[in-house]
């Protein structure tokens, strides 16, 4: 703004201010106020209950030799190793195919869409009922091609194979989106230079279109990253971690730490380390988007 | 969305095999959705019926009746819809306020909270849960709608999205309606909420996804089961031994069928949003 125009200069200062009350309020009691008080738990014992004492970087030193804590960690990278080459794969084809006006896009559009309207809860249970030993029609559908039952919810290498499926049925509509937006800002130029070039359309999608998606392909990896390090509603209805600790990720297990093992205070430890990854990949996304990248909660 | 002059000449392209595999992969995405909403039809006996059929005796829907009888449902769905509604106009309102100011106006301190406001998207509550459950229950909102409503109103997403919006309107505007005499409150409820209509709805549309199908917030805060939201009680009740397939199945149909309606007729203000901020669900 270059000149102040106004016969109310003291309102025009205050009201800005005004207008940024309540949300400056809730941000400060709801994530401010908890992140510092975050920070002073982790260095005590605290129960949930009884008095709060501290034990200096007791948490710190003990977290360094909690294999369970990096063995959910390393659980949850070896999960996204799986999943995200998938969940940018297969997005990533139907943008490229949706993007070009064909037929019964709307309908395709739809289709691909819909799972990610769906709650994760929804999501878990239904996909539990349809994989399920003893529920599900998936076990016929295989019986009918004549392969023996699989009991995949009882075994480890099951058990991820639904959960994946069950992320990537749910993860597709978001990506698509976002790398049909990606495809849409690529300059025509480019194209047609190719065609007179006489560029198949392979080479065309290696050559432009792949190299020209870098950075929403980096911006998909990175919010990827984060929604499966923050994986928690999904598993706890589809195999509650199970079988075993298969599928038990790093929010998981912290939530167990501070509600199941009633240690408040150590869990704020573990949520620091997760905090410290999450706002490192938060970063990448910031530098990518100019600040565009929003996840809500 | 549109579609570039090249990319359209590309669709005598399209060859029979490429919709063939999008028409079978579509089946495929839609097929959980199909199999749990015929299943909300079958009773218990049928459900687990071997070979399974495809299609329910009848579509008499006597699941459906029996939840609302027996169990507390109409609570839930009560709950969920208080919660959605209040928080999510909540949200619209101290959105557009919070975003408009921060498009609109000089003041100090603007660019150190706007970093702020945006950088809590570092602090999911998937990380605070811990301390966000042990303040709820100091401000004395824990067990009750309130935890819900007030905390998840206000989030980075919303005041982006209508902050992006204002920078695209002139301030002429604005400089136009000050010579004028307009107050400042004037400006922004006269000229500004009416050019914000569209903005706002496509953040209402967000809101309402984000709060009917939470799960986290619901899990923290509320204990007492005449608070459950939907997710909730849907987490809870099919986390027990004994199973009610027949009403969890049934409900599940309930809690998702508004949101893919929804889809239907907003689809462009939910891909434009998606597309416009990065944002996937």
């Amino acid at each position: 703004m270059k000149k102040k125009i106004s016969i109310y200069p003291t309102e025009q200062k205050v009201f800005p201010y005004l207008l940024i009350l309540p949300n400056f309020l809730i941000f400060t009691i709801f994530i401010i106020i908890p992140f510092c008080y975050g920070i002073v738990m982790s260095f005590t014992n605290w129960k949930g209950i009884g008095a709060i004492n501290f034990t200096g970087i007791e948490n710190y030193i003990r977290i360094f030799s909690d294999s369970e804590y990096w063995d959910s960690i390393f659980r949850t990278l070896k999960y996204a190793l799986i999943y995200l080459p998938i969940a940018i794969i297969v997005p990533l084809f139907f943008a490229t195919q949706l993007v070009k006006k064909i037929r019964f896009r709307g309908i395709y559009r739809t289709l691909f869409f819909w799972p990610s309207m769906i709650s994760p809860i929804v999501i878990g249970i239904s996909f539990r009922f349809i994989f399920g030993n003893s529920t599900g029609c998936i076990n016929y559908l295989v019986q009918i091609l004549g392969f023996s039952k699989l009991n995949l919810m009882t075994s480890n290498a099951g058990a991820i194979f639904v959960l994946i499926l069950a992320s990537v049925w749910c993860g597709t509509g978001g990506t698509m989106i976002i790398f049909m937006s990606g495809l849409e800002n690529i300059s025509t130029v480019y194209y047609e230079a190719a065609e007179i070039d006489g560029a198949t359309s392979r080479k065309k999608f290696f050559y432009i279109t792949l190299p020209l998606l870098k950075p929403t392909m980096f911006l998909v990896f990175i919010t990827g990253i984060i929604t499966v390090f923050k994986t928690f509603a999904l598993t706890m209805q589809l195999t509650q971690g199970g079988p075993g600790d298969a599928t038990k990720y790093v929010v998981q297990n912290i939530y167990d730490t501070a509600f199941s093992k009633a240690q408040l205070g150590y869990a704020c430890t573990q949520s620091l380390i997760l905090t410290l990854i999450i706002a490192t990949f938060t970063v990448f996304q910031f530098k990518i988007n100019k600040g565009g990248a929003i996840n809500d909660n | 969305m549109t579609i570039s002059p090249v990319l359209k000449r590309q669709r005598r392209k399209v060859s029979f095999s490429v919709y063939l595999l999008l028409t079978v992969l579509g089946l495929f995405y839609l097929f959980p959705i199909i199999w749990v909403f015929l299943s909300s039809f079958k009773g218990y006996i049928e459900l687990f019926e071997y070979p399974p059929k495809f299609l329910p005796k009848s579509f008499y829907p006597i699941n459906y009746i029996e939840s609302f009888v027996k169990g507390d449902w109409v609570r839930y769905f009560t709950n969920t819809f208080l919660v959605t509604a209040v928080s999510t106009l909540i949200c619209v309102v101290i959105s557009e306020m919070g975003g408009y100011a921060f498009a609109k106006y000089n003041f100090k301190g603007r660019n150190f909270l706007f970093i702020l406001f945006i950088s809590t998207l570092m602090l999911p509550l998937e990380v605070l849960m811990i301390p966000i459950f042990i303040v709820i229950k100091k401000v004395g909102m824990y067990d009750s709608l309130w935890g819900l409503i007030i905390p998840s109103a206000a989030t980075p997403f919303g005041i982006f999205l209508i902050r992006q919006f204002y920078l695209s309107i002139p301030n002429e505007y604005i400089d136009s309606a000050r010579i004028d005499g307009a107050h400042e409150w004037q400006i922004f409820l006269r000229i500004m909420v009416p050019l914000g209509k569209s903005i706002m709805a496509c953040l209402a549309i967000f809101s309402a996804l984000w709060r009917w199908n939470d799960y986290l917030w619901p899990l923290l805060v509320i204990r007492n089961d005449n608070n459950y939201t939907l997710q909730l009680a849907l987490a809870n009740f099919s986390g027990q031994y004994n199973i009610q397939w027949q009403t969890i199945i049934a409900m599940m149909v309930l809690s998702m069928l508004p949101l893919l309606i929804i889809f239907l007729f907003f689809q462009k203000q939910i891909v434009d949003g998606m597309a416009m901020s990065g944002l996937k669900g």
